[in-house]
């Protein structure tokens, strides 16, 4: 399974309640899409440390780095490369 | 005064002072009041009337202010909805109000155009962003917001008034323990009062610079922008709090000068490393809608210890009703103050009869920010608003159960059904909950009483860890033993990955006990 597969399979999850059909364009902003809300952030950043291996840092809680699949794959892209 | 002079007084006064900034957005006073002109307007030639309700059904945005102020130019009455409502209660609201008129995104109207056709007395619907004109429903028109905030060719002066100020402003609408929404009606004169006491006690200013990262639906954030208009202050408007990090950057890139929170909030930013940060401009943080836990103002005041921390206690149907002087809150944090400037609060017991210091009571608000009551719900107004002191005067009974000291502060005990009898004693959930509250590694805590055959309530707690925090029951109760009565010790302990919230962000005590969760974490 691809990064944007199980960053698109935890979001069901855990912010649509399984349900596949709402997931928006891997480029939609889950903010304005209503996918998540500052718990679901916290949430988003533990799977992120727990299945990637990521230490996100305060700094990185911006929604640049996490406020949609494509932000998100492009984040853990860049740290994968960083830390290589 | 009405409310839409806190705008248009501003206006005359502040004319290219920058009132609003939303992200890239900025609009000067003038700017926000010629185009609530043009939609005044405009909704006046739709049909729209003293009186009317219309409801906002948007984000935090710069269309959401414009809009609430163009509805009380044009006499009506503004409902502004949460953003994350949805079909069936959006329907419902609308539907209870018999709003006239609704100013939605255009981007939600295909998923909603079947359930905004069904409200019968909506007449006309404005889209916020891309969007062309067309109809909802046959004969009722749907049309573009941005252009009619723009038309040139409208009066630039208001509309003639038509209100008085105790004609009716807003309907908020609050979440009721019985499950139906209620409307709480708000005048021009409830509003302006709450907004002219908050205004003194937070000693506001035309310097002032605001960030509200609350939704406009619930009164806390919608006061942010009223009462920064009154004074002629600055707001930052966000959609949400969820990157915290980004709240830190508007923080400093905007040079905060007050910071509305609730403990949810605290609770996320005490989990950042704030010492790395210098807030030179922050000149207060207030707290409302849930009690701050005493170690997260104890943890504040250690970050920010020339910032000015409110702990406040209000409740939607009188907007406010205490708040603790700041230098008084390392003397007495667990109190959330004293009765705001222009308002009474006593306590009664359950015969109604005023109790002394020290006794626990059902607090009694009197002042003219108390609400005209639920709308269209007589009998749950008559269980909140009784007679006063005066003939014909309503009072506030806000059913929850405080007790003050000698000095008249108020010490929060609970909700009047909110208290816990177990083993014949009555416990506090507060109290215990902030006992859980300081132990390391807790975000937040809920204590509940369930019904049992030997103790009459046991105590259940609910609690959320901080992330990669590992707690037990066991050490829970340990934690609990070591500081409070045997008969306060939680019976049982649960852990939750969060907690159940109503839309105002309370914990939602009345859907914790049906919780399915893990007893050991």
């Amino acid at each position: 399974m691809t990064i944007r597969d199980e960053l698109r399979r935890f979001v069901v999850e855990n912010f649509l309640f399984g349900q596949t059909d709402h997931l928006p364009s891997d480029a939609a902003s889950f903010l304005e899409e209503g996918v998540i809300d500052s718990t679901g952030v916290l949430e988003l950043v533990g799977f992120l440390e727990q299945r990637f291996g990521i230490r996100v840092q305060d700094g990185d809680l911006i929604p640049e780095n996490l406020d949609s699949i494509d932000n998100l794959v492009a984040f853990i892209e860049g740290r994968a490369a960083s830390a290589a | 005064m009405q409310v839409e002079d806190f705008l248009e007084l501003s206006a005359r006064r502040y004319p290219d002072k920058i009132a609003l900034t939303c992200g890239a957005t900025k609009r000067t006073y003038q700017e926000i009041d010629r185009q609530a002109n043009c939609l005044a307007y405009t909704l006046l030639a739709h049909g729209v009337d003293r009186g009317d309700r219309v409801a906002v059904y948007l984000d935090n945005s710069v269309e959401a202010v414009v809009s609430i102020f163009a509805i009380l130019k044009a006499g009506a009455v503004f409902l502004t909805v949460n953003p994350t409502t949805k079909a069936d209660k959006l329907a419902f609201v609308l539907n209870n109000c018999r709003a006239k008129a609704l100013v939605m995104p255009a981007a939600k109207l295909p998923g909603l155009q079947s359930v905004v056709a069904a409200v019968p007395s909506l007449q006309c619907v404005w889209l916020a962003g891309a969007a062309a004109r067309g109809e909802f429903a046959p004969g009722k028109p749907v049309l573009p917001l941005s252009p009619t905030l723009e038309r040139s060719t409208l009066p630039a002066d208001p509309p003639p008034k038509k209100c008085i100020d105790i004609d009716l402003a807003a309907l908020i609408y609050t979440s009721g323990s019985t499950g139906q929404p209620k409307g709480v009606m708000l005048t021009h004169l409830n509003i302006v009062s709450a907004a002219t006491s908050i205004t003194t006690y937070l000693e506001n200013t035309p310097a002032d610079r605001i960030l509200n990262v609350l939704p406009l639906s619930f009164d806390y954030g919608l006061y942010q922008v009223l009462m920064a208009f009154k004074v002629g202050a600055s707001v930052v408007l966000e959609r949400s709090f969820a990157y915290p990090h980004s709240l830190i950057e508007t923080l400093i890139r905007e040079r905060i000068t007050g910071l509305p929170i609730v403990p949810t909030i605290s609770a996320i930013l005490l989990q950042l490393d704030l010492a790395a940060y210098r807030f030179p401009d922050l000149r207060y943080i207030t707290n409302t809608a849930a009690a701050l836990p005493t170690e997260h103002i104890r943890r504040l005041r250690q970050l920010f210890p020339t910032v000015k921390i409110y702990s406040m206690y209000g409740l939607t149907e009188c907007k406010r009703v205490s708040y603790l002087p700041p230098e008084q809150i390392d003397v007495r944090p667990t109190s959330v103050g004293r009765g705001m400037p222009n308002e009474e609060v006593y306590l009664v017991d359950g015969e109604g009869n005023r109790v002394g210091p020290g006794v626990v009571g059902e607090l009694v608000v009197r002042g003219s920010h108390v609400m005209k009551g639920y709308w269209e719900l007589p009998e749950e107004t008559d269980r909140m608003l009784k007679p006063g002191l005066l003939p014909g005067e309503k009072v506030l009974y806000t059913g929850d159960l405080f007790r003050m000291d000698h000095e008249g502060y108020l010490y929060f005990v609970g909700r009047k059904d909110d208290i816990i009898k177990t083993r014949g004693e009555k416990v506090s959930p507060k109290e215990i909950e902030d006992v859980i509250y300081s132990l390391a590694g807790v975000a937040e805590a809920a204590v509940i009483g369930v019904p049992d055959e030997v103790l009459g309530e046991a105590i259940h707690a609910f609690v959320v860890v901080r992330q990669g925090v590992r707690l037990t029951e066991q050490e829970v109760m340990r934690h609990c033993a070591a500081r409070l009565e045997n008969f306060m010790v939680p019976s049982a302990v649960f852990f939750a990955p969060e907690l159940p919230k109503t839309s105002n962000g309370k914990i939602a005590k009345k859907q914790l006990a049906g919780l399915r969760l893990e007893q050991t974490r």
